[in-house]
């Protein structure tokens, strides 16, 4: 008896938050604003600037979701979340979706009960050094300490990779991505490791970056994506549908600028429907005909979106690789707007 | 009043129940019962039904599970293809450790300083006073956090310590060729046996028998030194003469143990800058000592300040009657003052203790590996099973508390004042 009254009260430290509603699309339109999870701070990536306002390629990809279900790309609150705290702050309902460099993994996409909707950066796992340290391979890291952010799938792909290449090392777990900056600038560790878009953010964010070098290796896959509650597919297509719009609308021309004169004009009819000057799409996810339009229209397409936050002429200066159209040698492939 | 014991049996009603006083209190208790055990159903069903609707089941399989992540902090044999469960156990010694480590420093820091802030030397008294309210009135959090900023800003980075390759010398060289304050670790030489007596095996883990040996040795000259004293007193109170025993007790407590190392081949193992760190020694990481300093310092002025009450609690006439027998100050401290005081300093102190121990799970915001950080942090984060690993890790620490609380009760009872 005493027992389970024990119990009893424990779970309202267990589950202070409450039920996840399963119509997550008339929530956000009741509530009039689109709670989206992102990271405590990547430059490039999620990152509020002097004013407050948040800019980079994930929150993009919010303002674009909030533009298609609510109409407005900035009626979006941008929850900061760590690698330990974004999956709970999804699953209790506390954000809509989780827009946050997160790896798509199996054991997170079913036991996790989260529902990835896609990709939106493929990555891989890569290490930053200091380059008067004159290590240019990562397999020259034995012994060494290694800053890793806790709770994230690069501290199991350290673990494995060291322990494949029979190398030692001593882990530094941080919190947050802004930890394992400061950690390392001080020197507190030999080398940083998290996703290689994230290296290169962190790397353009210090005073010298020409100092430091992102060694070659790639150790893993980080197939980094927008990710949603298991169980509400209503809303997993809305979100879906959005990031595949985006990047269609890339590879077929589409951009923020020539939109209204290819919605008019335009012989494609692939470009009519997503544009919704024909067919009803819009319907079909409960949104209206101008859904897609709207998502392009506040950061661009895909394209214009990777340019302006983490492409080449940023600081961050991430050259497209796998992240290019699949007519362009890349992953990138959204399935047909029919 | 009579009467009343000679009521009938046969005449309740159910009435009675409410306005009769003898049976009122009764159900007043069962109605409050009821009303708490409906609580406590309804929060267990909710929560049932919350986690159906997630679709989570509840289920602690995953303590059987490869854990997948190192730790840089163990205590007993773990590596990366270890269980989760092992990588708990892991957290829960680096808990015990720093809340013993942190429990004994906090004593003899909280013990002194409480002292010397009735010191009759002004400044010594002032200056605890600061301590004492600087540390106690600064949240724990914010001390842990400066006192590793400390060490991570202020120190040197191991290289530093790496010889120039033209002058051939180093920026920094170390305390006397063995310690090395850097700023990831404190690099300290590592006592090592090197006639290996073998491990024994208590199924959980492995325990070193040469460290066994040492503290057998240890335990038995004490004993054996208590019994020699308690013959010479013996002998004393027969003959009125005392046998001399300093040197028996010198051989017994540190003669004993000194030779067990020696015949084991005691020595240390200095740490040496080898490829990216020291090695070879035992490097304490500043995690952990941020941790311990802090925990110390803080609970520290809280003992103080126990210990002086305790102390202030102890009328005056007391020392007075000690100095009147002629016994000087700091015997009357340790033999009058401090036994009595014990009494009124023990209950609180347990308090300190436990405090000391919850308050170790701050280790997470300097990436100390203790049990929060592993249990309640990459395993809770890594399996996403949070009410599993939150309601264990509560378990786990309410254990270690009433452990702590019954050890620490048995000494109260056994130093508190005996009523006959």
């Amino acid at each position: 008896m005493t027992k389970s009254v024990f119990l009893g009260t424990l779970t309202v430290a267990g589950l202070a938050a409450g039920l996840a509603s399963a119509a997550t699309l008339d929530d956000v339109k009741a509530r009039g604003e689109l709670n989206c999870g992102v990271s405590t701070g990547l430059t490039g990536f999620s990152l509020p600037d002097a004013n407050g306002n948040w800019t980079g390629f994930d929150v993009s990809l919010c303002r674009a979701v909030a533009a298609a279900v609510l109409g407005d790309g900035t009626k979006v609150k941008f929850v900061p979340t760590t690698g330990q705290t974004r999956f709970t702050a999804l699953a209790s309902g506390e954000v809509d979706m989780l827009a946050r460099n997160s790896t798509w993994t199996f054991s997170r996409d079913t036991d996790l009960k989260l529902d990835f909707v896609g990709v939106n950066y493929y990555d891989g796992q890569g290490f930053m050094v200091r380059k008067d340290l004159g290590v240019t391979s990562a397999k020259e890291l034995d012994g060494a300490t290694v800053c890793i952010q806790t709770g994230t799938t690069t501290e199991l792909n350290l673990a494995d990779w060291f322990k494949v290449n029979n190398l030692s090392y001593t882990p530094v777990a941080v919190e947050t991505n802004a930890e394992g900056e400061q950690q390392y600038a001080a020197g507190a560790c030999d080398a940083y490791t998290t996703d290689a878009s994230g290296l290169a953010a962190t790397r353009a964010a210090f005073a010298d970056p020409e100092n430091h070098i992102i060694l070659p290796e790639i150790i893993s896959k980080e197939p980094l994506g927008p990710a949603v509650r298991h169980g509400d597919n209503e809303w997993a297509d809305i979100v879906r549908s959005t990031l595949n719009a985006l990047i269609a609308a890339e590879e077929y021309g589409v951009t923020s600028a020539n939109m209204e004169e290819l919605a008019a004009n335009s012989p494609n009819p692939e470009i009519q429907r997503l544009l919704g000057v024909q067919g009803d799409l819009g319907k079909m996810i409960r949104l209206d005909n101008d859904w897609a339009k709207r998502a392009i229209a506040v950061g661009g397409n895909y394209g214009e979106i990777f340019a302006a936050t983490i492409g080449e002429a940023t600081p961050i200066g991430l050259a497209r690789g796998l992240n290019a159209q699949w007519t362009q040698g890349g992953l990138l492939y959204a399935p047909p707007f029919r | 009043m009579a009467n009343v014991a000679d009521a009938p049996k046969d005449s309740f009603r159910l009435s009675m129940l409410l306005y009769d006083t003898r049976y009122r209190s009764l159900t007043i208790q069962v109605f409050v019962f009821f009303l708490f055990m409906a609580g406590a159903a309804w929060l267990v069903d909710n929560t049932m039904r919350n986690l159906e609707a997630l679709g989570k089941d509840f289920d602690f399989g995953f303590l059987w599970n490869r854990a997948g992540y190192d730790i840089s902090q163990r205590l007993v044999e773990y590596t990366n293809d270890s269980t989760h469960g092992r990588a708990m156990l892991v957290g829960l010694l680096n808990t015990l450790l720093i809340a013993l480590l942190g429990c004994m420093a906090a004593t003899v820091i909280g013990v002194l300083v409480g002292v010397l802030r009735l010191s009759r030397n002004w400044i010594v008294g002032r200056l605890m006073t600061v301590y004492v309210e600087v540390f106690r009135n600064v949240p724990l959090l914010l001390w842990i956090l400066l006192i590793y900023a400390v060490f991570s800003e202020a120190t040197p980075a191991p290289n530093a310590f790496r010889p120039n390759p033209e002058t051939g010398i180093a920026d920094r060289s170390m305390f006397l060729d063995a310690i090395a304050v850097t700023n990831r670790y404190t690099a300290l030489p590592n006592p090592v046996f090197s006639r290996e007596l073998g491990w024994l095996d208590l199924g959980l883990f492995y325990v070193n028998m040469d460290v066994l040996a040492v503290i057998g040795a240890v335990i038995a000259g004490w004993f054996i030194n208590r019994a020699v004293k308690a013959r010479a007193t013996r002998i004393q109170e027969a003959t009125g003469e005392r046998p001399a025993t300093w040197w028996s007790s010198l051989l017994l407590l540190a003669g004993l143990p000194v030779a067990v190392l020696l015949a084991l081949g005691f020595h240390l193992e200095f740490p040496e800058l080898r490829g990216f760190n020291f090695v070879g020694g035992l490097n304490v990481s500043n995690s952990f000592m941020a941790l311990w300093l802090a925990l110390s310092l803080y609970t520290g002025a809280f003992i103080a300040e126990i210990v002086r009450a305790g102390i202030l609690a102890i009328s005056r006439g007391q020392s007075e009657a000690a100095f009147a027998l002629g016994l000087r100050p700091g015997r009357t401290m340790n033999l009058v003052i401090l036994p009595q005081a014990l009494r009124v300093i023990i209950p609180p102190l347990i308090s300190q203790y436990l405090n000391l121990t919850k308050n170790s799970s701050l280790a997470i915001a300097v990436g100390y590996l203790d049990l929060r950080g592993t249990l309640g942090g990459i395993t809770l984060n890594q399996t996403g099973r949070e009410l599993e690993c939150v309601l264990l890790m509560m378990l786990i620490y309410l254990a270690i508390s009433l452990v702590i609380s019954a050890v620490m009760n048995v000494y109260n009872s056994a130093v508190k004042l005996k009523e006959r």
